[in-house]
């Protein structure tokens, strides 16, 4: 049985690997700032959805990074005691972020392939997609009502 | 107890689940029928409406004022744990209202605006984004919350971009909803994570004992950070002015139905999704008493009451001029959830429902000119109650509501609101919700006087009242925020309990 599921506290989140853990918050937080300038500043549509995929992964490893346990391993990792029961083979990262962060993948994925059809789409309707190219077509068929 | 009371919180997500991939299912087997497809979402949208309202009677039969189940009969903290009191609920009941009349309507506009081969798709995908809706507001799970948020808003995407057909412009605001929806839930994922660094739980009623029990509650700038991410991430999901840049294109170009469906849903969980977070995670005292959160919020609400409604005087295009006064209408619920006294958040909890069935009732009236005419234009609506006087005189009524003109239910959350603002002593407000009031005057009276006091052109001769499936299901919205407007006691009974346990059971 997993003891960390069993007793929510805080003590296993606060035992993160000091100089590691801030190390990788730093790192979190500068891809998700990259993802972002990619998503507001890039005018090509493909390259706003892959920043859009890099600030998810910034998040992704502030997820895994605060699941980290001090000389913690892989939760599988199992021994026997005396009575020959099973019992953790020594201090373990917290599982539970890990299992939300496989869910927040599965959404991202499914974020990126909804743009991309989406992108496919504005490519065959517009036969561009480059934000400034669409947005002369628009303000050109519908002058004065802004793109969308 | 039986099978269904017992499972009943979990089976009214999985209904239209199931329901949704099932229609795929059979469409690819039976091939591509139109009429099935509409049939199977229809019977689908009134399953989960009975269920609904079952769960609705149960929460108000429950002694302690909310039902608990927990998934795979693994309690809370550690399972999930879906929790409905009486805000769920109602919240339950106007997602599942819509979508059931909504579903109804589908009928003929969808059969005019989507190919005939990806029906079964777009119902799945319809009946998807409602069980996403209903997901994230039953669920009483932080993590839940972010997973069914984002069903909800993959679905939505989708559905926007189905209005490709009539206007390659709908995936241009499909794209920008994706964009600004994915990094507001984002944010929402970035301020669960913090709050589950520091009380190591997802669930909701579990981390708010573990926050309040930080000996530095208060001061923790960790806190703060998650406040911070989760107020942002909501204001963006919520549409609230100046946040709400997505919504005005992606309600103008989606199909008539998904407009009035989002239009009438999507915004209000936001909502709801705000008074979780700040008052059964973080509490009232720390949202409004401890963090000057709440006075922005009230700055922003009242900018949401002003600029949209300017901005929507002068809209050309009606469904874009109905989004526009949507996002001024989120403002008015924003500004009674803020308010943080039990009149104002009655009110806001009360135009949930209002608004739901007042603007849901509007777009479906204008999807039937869409259906008829092809158009929107406000220049296409001239004489147009001579030529579809019923459709006309719902759009009307619903306007009206809009307004809060008394014996409309508009009248009603605007006077709680009114009354929460005087209670809590803040008189600039009052003349704010005035002034939005007026504004609503201009847009609506510029339309109903096109439609009632001109003649129409001779072009329209030929046109014809919408069908009958779509008069009934416009009618059914009308007549129950009218109904609502007279007979207030259900929705405000409703709205006041749920205030106030909001109150009353967090610090």
């Amino acid at each position: 049985m997993n003891l960390a599921l069993l007793e929510p506290s805080t003590a296993s989140f606060l035992k993160v690997a000091s100089l590691a853990g801030t190390y990788n918050y730093a790192l979190y937080v500068v891809l998700m700032m990259i993802g972002f300038y990619g998503v507001i500043a890039k005018k090509n549509l493909i390259k706003q959805a892959l920043g859009l995929g890099l600030f998810s992964t910034g998040i992704f490893l502030f997820y895994i990074s605060m699941g980290v346990v001090e000389g913690g391993t892989a939760p599988v990792w199992w021994t026997t005691d005396e009575a020959h029961l099973l019992k953790a083979a020594g201090p373990y990262d917290n599982p539970l972020t890990h299992v939300l962060i496989l869910t927040a993948i599965v959404v991202s994925v499914s974020t990126l392939a909804v743009a991309m059809a989406l992108i496919v789409n504005i490519q065959r309707a517009y036969g561009t997609i480059e934000e400034d190219e669409i947005r002369a077509i628009e303000d050109a068929e519908h002058p004065g009502e802004g793109v969308i | 107890m039986s099978f269904i009371d017992f499972n009943l919180p979990v089976l009214l997500v999985i209904v239209p689940l199931l329901g949704g991939v099932l229609s795929v299912v059979v469409g690819s087997i039976v091939g591509s029928r139109k009429d099935l497809a509409w049939g199977w979402a229809l019977a689908v949208s009134w399953v989960t409406l009975a269920l609904v309202i079952r769960m609705l009677l149960a929460v108000v039969a429950a002694p302690e004022g909310f039902v608990v189940y927990n998934l795979g009969s693994w309690p809370g903290p550690w399972g999930i744990e879906y929790r409905v009191d009486h805000l769920n609920a109602f919240v339950l009941l106007v997602v599942a209202g819509i979508g059931a009349a909504t579903t109804l309507y589908a009928r003929h506009s969808v059969a005019d605006e989507i190919p005939d081969d990806r029906h079964h798709a777009f119902y799945c995908v319809w009946l998807l984004a409602i069980a996403g809706l209903l997901g994230i507001t039953v669920t009483g799970d932080t993590f839940n919350v972010y997973v069914l948020l984002e069903i909800s808003s993959l679905t939505s995407y989708a559905l926007i971009a189905m209005g490709k057909g009539r206007d390659r412009r709908a995936l241009l605001a499909s794209l920008r909803y994706l964009i600004l929806g994915t990094i507001g839930a984002s944010f929402i994922l970035v301020g669960i994570g913090y709050l589950l660094m520091l009380t190591g739980t997802l669930n909701m009623a579990d981390m708010h004992e573990r926050l309040i029990a930080l000996p530095d509650f208060a001061e923790n700038r960790t806190v703060l950070v998650a406040f911070a991410f989760l107020l942002v991430g909501l204001s963006v999901k919520m549409a609230l002015f100046p946040l709400h840049m997505w919504l005005p294109g992606a309600y103008t170009h989606a199909p008539s139905a998904v407009s009035a469906l989002l239009a009438s849903t999507a915004t209000k969980v936001g909502v709801y999704m705000a008074f979780r977070f700040m008052y059964t995670i973080f509490g009232r005292h720390y949202s409004i008493d401890v963090l000057p959160g709440h006075s922005v919020l009230l700055l922003c609400a009242a900018l949401a009451v002003l600029v949209p409604n300017l901005t929507a005087i002068r809209q050309t295009n009606v469904k874009r001029l109905l989004a526009y006064s949507s996002v001024g209408q989120i403002g008015y619920m924003v500004m009674g959830f803020a308010l943080a006294n039990e009149a104002g958040m009655t009110g806001s909890i009360v135009h949930l429902f209002n608004h739901a069935a007042m603007k849901g009732g509007m777009f479906l009236a204008v999807g039937a000119v869409v259906y008829r005419l092809g158009r929107c234009h406000v220049n296409d609506f001239t004489g147009l109650g001579k030529r579809m006087p019923w459709t006309m005189g719902a759009f009307s009524i619903g306007g009206l509501g809009l307004v809060g003109f008394p014996l409309t239910a508009g009248f009603v959350s605007k006077w709680f609101l009114v009354k929460g603002c005087i209670e809590a002593g803040l008189w600039p407000l009052v003349v704010v919700v005035l002034i939005g009031s007026l504004l609503a005057v201009i847009y609506t009276w510029k339309l109903l006087e096109r439609i009632w006091f001109t003649e129409p052109p001779e072009s329209t001769a030929d046109l014809r009242e919408a069908p009958p499936t779509m008069l009934i299901s416009t009618w059914a919205l009308i007549l129950t925020s009218v109904y609502f407007g007279v007979h207030a006691s259900f929705t405000v009974g409703m709205a006041q309990k749920a205030a106030a346990f909001l109150l009353e059971t967090t610090q």
